[in-house]
C-alpha cells in the first residue's frame, strides 16, 4: 500500500520533470540562430529556385515556425492549437522531419524499440558480468583473482568502443560466423515479425551488446568491489561469522545486500549513458537505433526530429531512475520505514 | 571442577612486530563468569576472539593453545578444521559485541537474524525456529516478541538492540558466552538492566561467561574470576573479591585509584553563591522541526524545554543526562551555535560587575570577543583534530584568526600551552596521529586555551578515553580551572565523573532539568526517581555494593511511569521546586 502511494508520487514527479525537460530541450534546440527551413530558404533564394521557396514557406506556416518561440513550444507539445488544431506530442504527433521529408514518427518507429532492446541487453550484460566478478574480486581481494578481474576490467574501460567493435566483428565472423553490421539480416528489414527475424536480430545483437556494455561493466565491477570491501570490515560481518555461517552464505546474505544499493541506484544513470554513448558505436556498427538519426538531426538543425530524440532519451533516464528508486525501496527497509520511527 | 575453556600460553602478533598478546593463560568453568579487564590496547579483545577463532586476517597466533571442553568432548580450538569450528561458533560458544548499532545487519529483520542461528545449527524449519526465538525474545525482556521478530534494528533503541544481540547469542543455548564490552556503548541505566539480564540468563542456563570490559564497576557486579591485562600480558588473576578488595599488582591498584566513584557523603555542602554569574541561560527552549516527506505536516521535536542554568565565575556547572536528554543542545545554545526559541535568552558577562551581553544578539565586535572568551572541548579527540595539520598549525590557527601577536609570539604561546597541558613543546611539529587518545585530548584542551578564554564548554571530554587517562584529563581540567580562573559548563552522562569536578549538577531527562543541586547534596539526598536510578545504576568497583536494579527500573523509564509526585506527560511538566536551599527538584507540590 505504502509502496503504491510512493510509486504514484514518483510517477507524478516524473511527469513534472519530463515537462520541465521538454521546455529545456526546446530552448536548447532553438539556441543556435536560424532553423532548418530559413537556412533552406536562404539557400534556395541564393540559387534562384523560386518554387522550392514556396514549398518551404508553406512548411513554415504549416509547422508554425513563423510564430514566436513560446507559441511554437506549446504547439509542439500540443497544449495550444496550431495551424491544424491540437496536434503535438500529447496527441501522439511528433512533427515533421525536414531532412528526411517524412513524419518523425515514421523515421524513428522501428529504431525506437531496437534502441530499447539493444540498451536493455547491454544493461543486463553489465549486471551479469559485474555482479559475480565484483563480489569475487572483493572476497578474494589482493589475490590473483582480484588482480585478473581488475586487469580485464581496466582493459575494457580503456579500449575505445569502436575499436573493440571492429576487432570483435572480425574475429566473431572468422571463428563463430557472426554477422557483421546491422541489427538484422537485410532481407528482414521492414518485414513483419517472424521467428526467423527474431533469430536474426538476436544473432546480430551479440557483438553490439558486448561492445556497448564492456566499459560500463568494468566500471560497475570496480564500484561493487570497493563497496563490498567497505562492507566486509563492518562489525555485522563479524557477527555473522560468530554465528557459524559458512563463507558463501555469509557473503551473499549480509555484505552483498548492503553493497547492492549503489549497484541498483546506478540503473538510472546507466540507461541514458548507454543511449548517448552508443551513438558512435551505432554509426560504426551500422545499427538501426535512434543514435544515427540524432546525429543527423543535430547536424542539420532538423528540430522536430532532434527534439523528439532528446525527449526520448530523457524519458529513458526518468524511467530508469524510477525503476531504481522503486527497487531501492523494496530492497532497503531503512528507506521504506525511514519515517516510521520519527 | 574441570574447566570449560582453557587458554594456555596464548601469544598473538601482527607481521614482524613484537607480539601484542603474550603468554596469556586462564580458564573458565561452567556456570562461572570471568572478567577480562584492561584498557584499550591491552589485548583483551584479541584474546577473547581467539576463542572463536575470528581474529583479523593479519593476526598470527604464535603460540599457546585454547581448549574447549564442552559436552561433545574437548576440542583444540586453534588446531581444528574450519567446518568443525563453524559448528562451534554460535552453537557451543556465542559472542556479543560492543556496538549493537553496527553489529546487526540493518537490512534484515531481527527475527531473521536471530532464527538464522537455529537454522544453521539445529536444522530447524522456519516455524519451529520462530517459536524458539519468540520464547527467547520474551526471556530477554521484549514486551511484544512478535513485533520485535518482524522489526528492523534501526527501529529499536540501543538497549533493545543489545537485548536482541543477547537473544541471538543465547538462542542456541551455548555453553560459553563471550561478551566483548557489551554495555560500553549504552547509557548507564540501560547498562544496569543489560548486565542484570546477562546475570539472570546465566543463572537459568548454567553457562559460562567471559566478560571483556574496562570498567571495574561492571566487574564487581558480574564476575567471580578476574584477569587483569595490560600491554598484552596478564598482570593479575584471581577471585573477584580478592582482586577487588586487595589488589596485589601495582597496575590493578592504579586502575582502582583512577576509577571515578560516586562518593558516599555524610553532609551536604554549603550553597553556592550566585552573585557573579558568567553565563546565564534563561528559560531556554529549543524546538527542532523535522521536515516530513510528502504532504504530511512537519513534526516539532523539543530538544530542551525551559532550561535555566547559571555558571558562577570560576566554578563548574555540570549537566548530566543520558543520550537524547537535551544536554548537548543546551551547550550548543549556550555557545551561540543555535538560537533558542523566542522567549529564551543566554547572557554572557565577560568581566565581573559589567553588564551582561546577550549571546544571540551581539554586534560584530562583541561576537568576535565572545568567540575568543568562550571555547569548547569536544568529545572525540580522534575526530576533532585535523589529521593533516601539525600540532603547531592547529594551535596557532585560532590566534591567526583573531590576529593575536606576531608569528614568534604565537609560536611561543603554542609552546607554552603544550607545557600547560603537560606535553613537551618538542611535539609541536608532529601530526595528531602520533599521539595517544589522552594526549590528543590534552591537545584539544591546549587548542581551546590558546585564546585565553574565560568560559570553557566541555562536551563529554572524557567519555572516549580509558579510565586512567580520564583521570589525568580531569586532573588537568581542575588544575587549569583553578590556575586560570576559568569557568566550566561540563556536559557528561557519567555521574561519577561529575561528582569529582562539579560545583553544581543539573540532571536532565527528556529535555527538562529534573533535579539540580551541588554534588554532595545530590548524592547525599537524591529526591527525583530518575536521579536515584542514575546513582543506583552506576556500577561500583565494590563487590559488596551491587547495582540495585529495582531502583533503576523505577526511575529509568519514561516520565509517565514515575511516582505520582513526579509524573508528567508530554509538555505538562511540573515546576522545578526548591526543596531546601540550593536543591531543586521537578515535582508536584
Amino acid at each position: 500500500m505504502m509502496l503504491l502511494r510512493y510509486a504514484a508520487n514518483r510517477l507524478l514527479t516524473m511527469l513534472l520533470t519530463l515537462w520541465i525537460v521538454s521546455i529545456m530541450v526546446w530552448i536548447i534546440i532553438n539556441l543556435p540562430p536560424g532553423d532548418y527551413l530559413s537556412n533552406q530558404i536562404a539557400e534556395l533564394r541564393a540559387t534562384g529556385q523560386a518554387e522550392g521557396v514556396a514549398k518551404a514557406e508553406f512548411l513554415r506556416t504549416e509547422y508554425a515556425l513563423d510564430r514566436p518561440l513560446w507559441e511554437q513550444y506549446f504547439i509542439w507539445v500540443g497544449m495550444m492549437p496550431g495551424p491544424n488544431g491540437f496536434s503535438g506530442l500529447l496527441q501522439g504527433d511528433f512533427g515533421w522531419s525536414f531532412e528526411f521529408d517524412r513524419p518523425v514518427g515514421d523515421i524513428v518507429g522501428d529504431a525506437l524499440w531496437l534502441t530499447v532492446l539493444v540498451n536493455l541487453a547491454a544493461v543486463l550484460f553489465v549486471y551479469a558480468v559485474a555482479l559475480p566478478l565484483g563480489v569475487l574480486a572483493a572476497a578474494k581481494s589482493e589475490t590473483w583473482v582480484d588482480y585478473t578481474a581488475g586487469f580485464v576490467g581496466y582493459l575494457g574501460l580503456a579500449t575505445p568502443n569502436f575499436l573493440l567493435a571492429l576487432i570483435l566483428f572480425y574475429y566473431g565472423n572468422k571463428y563463430f560466423d557472426l554477422p557483421i553490421g546491422g541489427l538484422m539480416h537485410p532481407a528482414f528489414e521492414g518485414e513483419p515479425m517472424t521467428w526467423g527475424k527474431v533469430k536474426s536480430i538476436l544473432l546480430h545483437m551479440i557483438v553490439p551488446t558486448f561492445v556497448i556494455g564492456t566499459s560500463g561493466a568494468a566500471a560497475m565491477m570496480q564500484r561493487l568491489r570497493a563497496n563490498m570491501l567497505d562492507e566486509l570490515s563492518k562489525p555485522y560481518v563479524e557477527t555473522a561469522k560468530a554465528k557459524g555461517l559458512g563463507p558463501a552464505k555469509m557473503l551473499t546474505k549480509y555484505p552483498l545486500r548492503m553493497a547492492f544499493n549503489p549497484f541498483v541506484a546506478d540503473i538510472g544513470n546507466l540507461l541514458p549513458a548507454m543511449v548517448s554513448g552508443s551513438v558512435l558505436v551505432s554509426v560504426v556498427l551500422g545499427l538501426q537505433t535512434i543514435g544515427p538519426s540524432l546525429l543527423t538531426a543535430l547536424k542539420s538543425q532538423d528540430q522536430f526530429l532532434a527534439a523528439f530524440v532528446l525527449m526520448f532519451v530523457a524519458m529513458l533516464t526518468l524511467i530508469g531512475t524510477m525503476i531504481s528508486d522503486l527497487l531501492l525501496v523494496l530492497l532497503d527497509p531503512r528507506i521504506r520505514y525511514g519515517d516510521r520511527n520519527t | 571442577m574441570t574447566s570449560l575453556l582453557d587458554v594456555d600460553g596464548l601469544t598473538i602478533g601482527f607481521g614482524d612486530a613484537p607480539p601484542v598478546v603474550r603468554d596469556v593463560s586462564f580458564s573458565v568453568s561452567a556456570g562461572e563468569t570471568l572478567a577480562l579487564v584492561g584498557e584499550s590496547g591491552s589485548g583483551k579483545t584479541l584474546t577473547c576472539r581467539s576463542a572463536l577463532r575470528i581474529l583479523p586476517e593479519a593476526a598470527q597466533i604464535r603460540g599457546g593453545s585454547v581448549t574447549f571442553a564442552g559436552q561433545e568432548g574437548p576440542v583444540d580450538i586453534l588446531g581444528c578444521a574450519e567446518p568443525q569450528m563453524r559448528a562451534i561458533r554460535g552453537n557451543r560458544i556465542a559472542m556479543i559485541f560492543q556496538e549493537p548499532m553496527r553489529s546487526l545487519s540493518p537490512l534484515h529483520r531481527l527475527g531473521d537474524q536471530v532464527s538464522e542461528v537455529l537454522r544453521i545449527h539445529r536444522d530447524m524449519g522456519a516455524r519451529e525456529a520462530k517459536t524458539r526465538v519468540l520464547a527467547q525474545f520474551d526471556k530477554v525482556g521484549f514486551v511484544d516478541p512478535e513485533r520485535a521478530f518482524s522489526s528492523y534494528p534501526f527501529e529499536m533503541s540501543g538497549g533493545m538492540r543489545q537485548r536482541a544481540m543477547i537473544a541471538m547469542a543465547m538462542v542456541a543455548q551455548p555453553e560459553l558466552l563471550i561478551a566483548d564490552e557489551p554495555t560500553t556503548a549504552l547509557d548507564v541505566t540501560t547498562q544496569a538492566q543489560v548486565l542484570g539480564l546477562i546475570n539472570t540468563l546465566q543463572q537459568d542456563t548454567g553457562m559460562a561467561v567471559i566478560l571483556v570490559t574496562h570498567d571495574l564497576g561492571v566487574v564487581a557486579n558480574m564476575a567471580q574470576q578476574v584477569v587483569v591485562m595490560n600491554k598484552g600480558r596478564v598482570m593479575e588473576a584471581g577471585r573477584a573479591e580478592h582482586v577487588l578488595t586487595t589488589p596485589a599488582h601495582g597496575y590493578t591498584a592504579k586502575l582502582f585509584a583512577a576509577a571515578p566513584m560516586i562518593p558516599t557523603v555524610a553532609t551536604p555542602a554549603p550553597e553556592l553563591a550566585y552573585d557573579d554569574v558568567i553565563l546565564d541561560l534563561k528559560s531556554v527552549t529549543k524546538t527542532y522541526t523535522m521536515r516530513a516527506s510528502g504532504w504530511r505536516a512537519p513534526v516539532a521535536i523539543t530538544a530542551c524545554r525551559d532550561v535555566n542554568l547559571q555558571v558562577p565565575r570560576g566554578k563548574t556547572l555540570a549537566v548530566v543526562g543520558e543520550s537524547g536528554s537535551g544536554k548537548t543542545t543546551c551547550a550548543r545554545v549556550a555557545l551561540g551555535a543555535e538560537r533558542p526559541d523566542a522567549g529564551g535568552e543566554v547572557l554572557f558577562r565577560p568581566v565581573a560587575g559589567e553588564p551582561a551581553l546577550p549571546v544571540h544578539d551581539m554586534d560584530r565586535t562583541q561576537r568576535t570577543a565572545f568567540q575568543r572568551q568562550a571555547q569548547m572541548v569536544f568529545q572525540d579527540p580522534y575526530s576533532s583534530l585535523s589529521p593533516r595539520m601539525r600540532v603547531l598549525e592547529a594551535l596557532v590557527e585560532p590566534m591567526e584568526i583573531h590576529a593575536m601577536g606576531n608569528r614568534r609570539d604565537r609560536k611561543e604561546k603554542a609552546a607554552e600551552m603544550l607545557r600547560l597541558v603537560g606535553l613537551n613543546p618538542d611535539m609541536l611539529h608532529r601530526y595528531p596521529h602520533a599521539f595517544s587518545g589522552g594526549q590528543r585530548q590534552r591537545l584539544s584542551v591546549a587548542r581551546a586555551l590558546t585564546l585565553d578564554p574565560k568560559l570553557l564548554i566541555c562536551d563529554e571530554p572524557t567519555s572516549a578515553l580509558d579510565v586512567s587517562v580520564q583521570d589525568q584529563i580531569l586532573t588537568l581540567l581542575e588544575d587549569i580551572r583553578d590556575r586560570a580562573k576559568l569557568s566550566y559548563l561540563f556536559i557528561s552522562h557519567d555521574l561519577a565523573v561529575v561528582a569529582r569536578i562539579a560545583d553544581e549538577v543539573a540532571v536532565m531527562r527528556a529535555g527538562v532539568i529534573v533535579e539540580q543541586a551541588p554534588p554532595d547534596t545530590l548524592f547525599y539526598n537524591p529526591q527525583h526517581p530518575y536521579t536515584k536510578a542514575l546513582i543506583a545504576a552506576q556500577p561500583e568497583p565494590d563487590v559488596t555494593r551491587p547495582i540495585n536494579l529495582d531502583l533503576v527500573a523505577k526511575g529509568a523509564g519514561a516520565s509517565t511511569s514515575w511516582p505520582d509526585k513526579y509524573r508528567f506527560d508530554g509538555t505538562s511538566a511540573p515546576a522545578l521546586r526548591e526543596l531546601e536551599p540550593g536543591h531543586k527538584v521537578r515535582c508536584h507540590a
